[in-house]
């Protein structure tokens, strides 16, 4: 790994103040300043996507509090707590899934949401932390590489939350939780034999999925990706409306404000799943390249992280986590550009909305507690 | 153990290594291929997407022009546009749009009809549109909206102009209408020119001059959002406004022409024999164009084409009628520009005439018969008999050849759509039209303007103006200027050519015209109630049959249903010396054209020759 990622409280012979109150919050230095530059840039942006809105703004700007709170919390509980609760976790986000689904039969359509009177609560997002915490904790109690038989019991329990998501139906969410646990098998060490195999049986699976598994609208949505002129104003729209959006923007942008195709509502979902066009129309491609370096930064610091976890529990983890924020980073970016499906996915953390938001900066809190409560071992 | 965990922990820990680095590795790689995607979108293609971009927020406007203007000689307006203001209400600024209307209606009178209509449109437009629910405000409804606009927001008064005939009836014939452009006129019309209009000249006037009319569209280049809703005006060019038309018309010789006919129906055309020019031209009944306008409702428009005075119909233009008597000072030309009489000879009427071997007994209006008669007696008393004789002698190939010098049996050419070309008949148009061939008694009723021989009254005035001027034939028009955009001063339409017609000896036009002020000024001339000291007038009574009297019946006026009776006509020109005016008359069912046309000629002449313009 690049020096660059190396952490900055531990080598260093005198810590200044400031990177003292930090080790004791249990923070990571470079991870806090990528994502406090990403939330800043992710605010100048959807004050500009809302159309000039102060009250979203200001929405925004409660939930990001929120969530860096919730980052903080989670810093400070030892990874050896986490361990001790995953499979506990991942037990009561079953329940509630399950729970979920029967509210849902009652509400017709898809039901993702459980009303519990003061609060919203979305049990899938809890299993996006879940579930790579359950398999984690499956996997390292045995020595790595994974056995057939504990590769065969973890992906039964990645499976399961799955299929209870996408039954919602939720693909997008159900395709992060899928990830999260998949990811956490990749970093156990499955073997690349069987990582080949599964893609040979993908295929055919695929068709089936395609056969048997999809609603009309998630067929629909593949459909339009595939060729979006085919309904200019219907599923297609948001595709087409999307790339004008982001050629439009060419080398610099139009300029903050400036975008025509999201302040003259062109451009659909333009605070939430399609923002990453409103940036491409408003900053060019030297704006995207630049908030792309910001995401890779923080990846790279994530993997980093796990990398030099102590261990194995807390590598998978961190792992996973870090390439989870890849995948919702991916998909969105890859929907809005049409290169992949329409998938419900938000960029993360620029968005606006607040689920997903907390549930990513709880992730990123799991991280820095990796990283902070590491004991120094003599080397 | 501890060792075991120690070594497990190392193999782990590289075997996680790895995985990471390839992690990060597919990383790398997926996001560039998303940034060639975006070089692809952003860089190689962004002209492209910025068309579209453009396309997409940038529409073009079009900005009606207003329509021309149209004025008398005088400089009267005829046809002007007015603003007229409407009460609209747009749905997304309303919260309660039941209720704002039953408020509404507290201030202002709104029918059924305004509501459906309202409904009707509602369902048609979009949210942000807004909705006419009452048209046609009145000025005292609009004061009383304005006191009362605080209380209904979203609801507003909306003006526009209007077209609006002032002379309504009396002009209605001439100028026609306009109305909502239809299927059919779509399909004809420039539609990049009309893309802003919504009303096009339907008849008359506005029809024929449309084009000059109507102007040219403006543009305007608006920035709107994906609802179509207009956020800012960008850049725009404004509309050439229609040119305004002065026409040759004398707006109160109308008003008089048509106020001549009381209550009959029938036509008058009054013109200037030395140009063509219409001065009037008369259709009675009238109706209101102004109903046109907006758009006719179906039950107006039922009234006015059931109505049995058929208030629609231009029987100026398109009138047919036999012309009966007033023909024969053409025809008595006729036989003396062919040498077929002579002007002092005379014939013998004994009430009635036969051809040879024919017991076929043609009748006389005079039972007893005018007895040896010449041919300006029989022009002043109108004989028939003369005439059948004189019809004979010329045969149907002469007659027809002559009168036809004169525009009978063809389009006059008028600057008005929808003129008809009456029917002058002759050999080849029996054979063609009825298969048959032509019979001898025919030539004889055609020498009285009866039988096949229709005229329209636009003919009859332009063929006595051309016996006015001795043989000119001008094409009758009546526009004769036409103000071009932004000049102070109307130009003049440059004259049509004007026809001379062959002249054998002007002796014979002077005799004939002599006997036609005889009508007018003989003791026994059949209009001699018309006769003025002020000027002096050639005219010619007519009488057409509407009604065929069979061999052996009397016609008995008084016994004959109104629709059945006979149309009175009267052709005239005066002063005779210099004629300024030429007129032709028709009353439909009117009886006698002395008793009935001739005074609704006269007072026509009075106007234009000794009334003062007011």
């Amino acid at each position: 790994m690049n020096r660059a990622f190396q952490p900055s409280g531990l080598r260093e012979s005198n810590p200044t103040k400031a990177e003292g109150l930090l080790a004791d919050l249990h923070l990571d230095l470079p991870l806090l300043t990528g994502l406090v530059l990403l939330c800043g840039l992710g605010v100048i942006v959807l004050y500009s996507a809302s159309g000039q809105d102060m009250a979203q703004v200001q929405r925004q700007a409660i939930r990001l509090a929120l969530a860096f709170g919730v980052m903080v919390v989670m810093a400070q509980i030892p990874t050896s707590v986490l361990r001790r609760w995953s499979p506990w976790l991942f037990g009561i986000g079953i329940l509630l899934l399950i729970a979920v689904l029967a509210v849902g039969q009652v509400g017709k359509g898809a039901q993702r949401w459980l009303d519990l009177g003061f609060f919203r609560f979305q049990p899938s997002e809890l299993l996006k932390l879940a579930v790579p915490m359950m398999i984690a904790w499956f996997l390292a109690e045995k020595s790595l590489p994974p056995k057939w038989k504990r590769l065969a019991t973890a992906g039964f329990l990645i499976l399961v939350p799955v299929l209870l998501i996408a039954k919602q139906p939720d693909l997008g969410t159900s395709l992060l939780v899928a990830s999260a646990g998949i990811f956490v098998l990749f970093l156990a060490g499955l073997s690349w034999r069987f990582i080949g195999g599964m893609i040979l049986t993908a295929i055919p699976a695929a068709w089936a999925l395609w056969q048997w598994g999809m609603h009309e609208y998630q067929r629909n949505r593949v459909l339009t990706f595939l060729d979006p002129e085919r309904d200019p104003l219907g599923t297609g729209y948001h595709i087409i409306q999307s790339k004008i959006a982001i050629g439009s923007g060419g080398l610099y942008g139009k300029g903050w404000l400036n975008g025509t195709q999201s302040h003259l509502e062109f451009l659909p979902e333009r605070t939430t799943d399609f923002i990453f066009a409103v940036i491409a129309e408003e900053f060019g491609f030297t704006g995207i390249a630049t908030l792309l370096l910001l995401y890779i930064f923080i990846i790279l610091r994530g993997l980093y992280i796990a990398s030099q976890a102590q261990d194995t529990y807390s590598r998978l983890l961190g792992g996973a986590l870090t390439l989870v924020f890849f995948v919702y980073l991916f998909v969105n970016t890859g929907m809005v550009s049409g290169i992949l499906p329409v998938v419900g996915v938000p960029l993360p953390l620029i968005s606006y909305g607040g689920t997903s938001l907390v549930t990513i900066m709880a992730g990123f809190g799991i991280l820095m507690s990796i990283h902070t409560h590491r004991k120094l071992l003599p080397t | 153990m501890p060792q075991i965990t120690l070594k497990d922990y190392l193999r782990e820990s590289r075997l996680f290594q790895h995985r990471a680095i390839t992690a990060a590795a597919a990383v790398i790689l997926l996001l560039g291929f998303l940034m060639l995607r975006l070089v692809d979108l952003q860089i190689i293609d962004h002209t492209h997407f910025t068309t579209l971009s453009r396309d997409n927020r940038v529409k073009v406007q079009p900005i009606p022009p207003t329509r021309g203007l149209i004025y008398d000689r005088n400089g009267i307006i005829l046809a002007q546009n007015l603003p007229a203001h409407s009460l609209e209400i747009t749905p997304e600024q309303v919260k309660d749009l039941d209720k704002t209307i039953e408020s509404l209606s507290q201030i202002i009178h709104i029918s059924e009809k305004d509501l459906k209509r309202f409904q009707r449109l509602r369902k048609q437009r979009r949210r942000f549109d807004s909705i006419p629910i009452r048209v046609r405000l009145e000025e005292d409804e609009v004061a009383r909206f304005a006191i009362n606009r605080h209380r209904f927001p979203g609801v507003d008064i909306n003006a526009k102009l209007l077209r609006d005939y002032p002379m309504s009836y009396e002009t209605a014939h001439v100028l026609g209408y306009v109305g909502r452009i239809n299927e059919s006129e779509l399909q004809i019309i420039d539609t990049s020119n009309y893309s802003g209009t919504s009303h096009i000249g339907k008849t008359g006037i506005e029809k024929t001059y449309e084009d000059d009319l109507h102007g040219q569209v403006g543009l305007r280049q608006v920035e709107v959002n994906a609802l179509g809703r207009v956020i800012r005006t960008l850049e725009s060019t404004p509309p050439m406004p229609g040119k305004d038309l002065y026409l040759s018309l004398d707006a109160e010789l109308q008003q008089v022409a048509m106020g001549a006919f009381g209550e009959e129906n029938g036509a008058a055309v009054a013109i200037d024999p030395q140009t063509g020019d219409i001065l009037a031209l008369a259709s009675k009944p009238g109706f209101d164009p102004n109903l046109f306008v907006e758009g006719i409702s179906p039950s107006d428009y039922k009234d006015l084409q059931s109505s049995e005075h058929k208030p629609l119909f231009n029987r100026a233009l398109r009138g047919q009628y036999p012309p009966g008597s007033t023909v024969k000072p053409f025809i008595g030309l006729a036989g003396l520009e062919t040498g077929t009489v002579n002007f002092t000879q005379k014939k013998y009427c004994p009430g009635f005439y036969q051809l040879p071997n024919h017991s076929h007994k043609y009748r006389d209006w005079k039972k007893t018969g005018h007895g040896p008669i010449n041919l300006s007696d029989a022009v002043t008393q109108s004989c028939d008999v003369y005439f059948y004789d004189l019809a004979h002698q010329m045969g149907i190939d002469k007659l027809h050849g002559f009168l036809k010098l004169f525009g009978f049996g063809s389009k006059t050419q008028i600057d008005i759509t929808g003129e008809l070309g009456g029917l002058l008949p002759s050999r080849e148009w029996k054979k063609r039209a009825r298969r048959t061939s032509w019979y001898p008694g025919e030539t004889l009723i055609m020498g009285i303007g009866q039988g096949y021989f229709l005229t329209t009254p636009l003919q009859l005035a332009s063929a006595t103006a051309t016996l006015a001027t001795r043989g000119l034939k001008n094409r009758p028009k009546v526009v004769s200027a036409i103000k071009e955009n932004g000049s102070e001063t109307p130009t003049r339409l440059p004259a049509w050519p004007a026809e001379t017609l062959p002249h054998e000896s002007d002796h014979n036009w002077d005799d004939i015209i002599h006997s036609m002020t005889q009508v007018i000024e003989g003791l026994r001339g059949t209009a001699k109630r018309i006769r003025t000291p002020e000027y002096r007038i050639a005219g010619k009574t007519g009488t057409a049959q509407v009604f065929t009297v069979k061999q052996e019946e009397e016609y008995d006026e008084e016994k004959i249903a109104k629709k059945m009776r006979d149309h009175a006509l009267f052709v005239a020109f005066a002063p005779v010396e210099n004629p300024r005016i030429a007129v032709a008359v028709i009353v439909e069912n009117g009886g006698h054209g002395g008793s009935v046309a001739a005074p609704i000629a006269r007072r026509i002449m009075d106007k234009y020759l000794t009334e003062e313009p007011m």
